[in-house]
């Protein structure tokens, strides 16, 4: 990706994270969040579909979302933000849009993403 | 005055890292690598006690003679900025002419105070300039929605007051902020990490000197 500047890109690359799998909007994905609940921090998973992901450097976010008891729930986090333990990629999506915003205003059969077969390449 | 040692700084950019507890740390990236002492003021010769800096690089066809001249005779390359700073008179003798100023003066934690040229508005009307609140859109009101309203009052005293704020130019002037925090030195790239905005634009020449008034420790 382009940076505004080279060393701030090669800064933002040193403080980054490496653990995070290549993911795109539309892929399945389990997210491991630390939450906090009654003065303890411990890890709640959340599954869903990943409907935004911004590859901005260090400051790049990602959004999924779910449909719970008939409610759709959507968390955003910052890539880099270590409260995100792990991402889990489940499966991947088949979709023509970078952001699946429009799949808010879906439900039942037709907010269903077709899957996609084989895993992503391997880079580098 | 601020006699507090300082450097020149390029600033580059802004951008952002997570601390282990999830807090997220905006910061501007300003390159301070290559500060290089070109002159002495001296209370003998000059009156005054001060470091000349010079700082970023410049091809020598860009300057004229008489600068190229006066950094040759302290066997220093060409530089494209040039400051002076106040200084007390061991640090003068700490950083010789010629010799270069670490970036190590400063570390993480260190309050430092930053001075820069803010970006230039323009000429702004007093709403952007003043954050006045302009009049109401109704109530038979016509073409006067962004207006300051009276400027004074009437024969007494029969002029407006110095200092009425009025609209004019914003921006495009000297401003420092005091206080900011070094969140980080990175040596290798020759960057320093400020928390929080510096004044200025992206690559824009800055000033920064540790804080003339630094917070008190806090009692508990």
């Amino acid at each position: 990706m382009s940076y505004s500047s080279p060393t701030i890109g090669s800064i933002e690359q040193e403080l980054a994270r490496k653990d995070i799998p290549h993911f795109r909007a539309g892929d399945r994905v389990k997210v491991h969040a630390l939450i906090s609940e009654g003065g303890k921090e411990r890890v709640q998973i959340f599954e869903g579909v990943c409907i935004h992901r911004s590859n901005r450097g260090a400051r790049g976010s990602f959004t999924v979302r779910k449909v719970s008891d008939g409610i759709g729930v959507e968390r955003v986090w910052p890539l880099q933000s270590p409260r995100v333990t792990k991402v889990e990629l489940v499966s991947r999506g088949r979709v023509r849009r970078a952001k699946l915003y429009y799949l808010r205003e879906r439900s039942g059969n037709s907010a269903r993403i077709r899957e996609k077969i084989g895993a992503y390449k391997q880079e580098g | 005055m601020n006699t507090k040692m300082g450097l020149l700084a390029k600033k580059l950019g802004m951008t952002e890292y997570f601390l282990e507890d999830g807090t997220r740390i905006p910061v501007t990236v300003l390159a301070a690598k290559g500060n290089v002492v070109t002159a002495h003021r001296t209370e003998e010769r000059d009156g005054y006690l001060a470091l000349q800096i010079g700082f970023d690089e410049q091809k020598a066809s860009r300057k004229n003679k008489p600068e190229l001249g006066h950094l040759k005779k302290s066997e220093v390359t060409p530089k494209r900025v040039i400051r002076e700073l106040r200084v007390e008179a061991a640090e003068l003798e700490a950083h010789p002419i010629g010799s270069e100023i670490p970036m190590s003066i400063f570390e993480a934690g260190t309050k430092i105070d930053v001075t820069g040229t803010s970006k230039g508005k323009g000429f702004q009307g007093v709403m952007k300039r003043h954050n006045f609140r302009g009049e109401k859109a109704s109530h038979g009101q016509h073409e006067v929605y962004r207006h300051g309203g009276s400027i004074g009052c009437r024969l007494t005293p029969g002029r407006v007051l110095p200092g009425k704020k009025m609209a004019g130019q914003m921006g495009n002037e000297r401003v420092t902020v005091q206080n900011l925090e070094i969140a980080r030195v990175m040596d290798e790239q020759g960057v320093l990490l400020v928390r929080g905005p510096v004044p200025g634009a992206k690559n824009g020449y800055v000033v920064i000197r540790h804080a003339i008034k630094p917070p008190r420790a806090k009692k508990n």
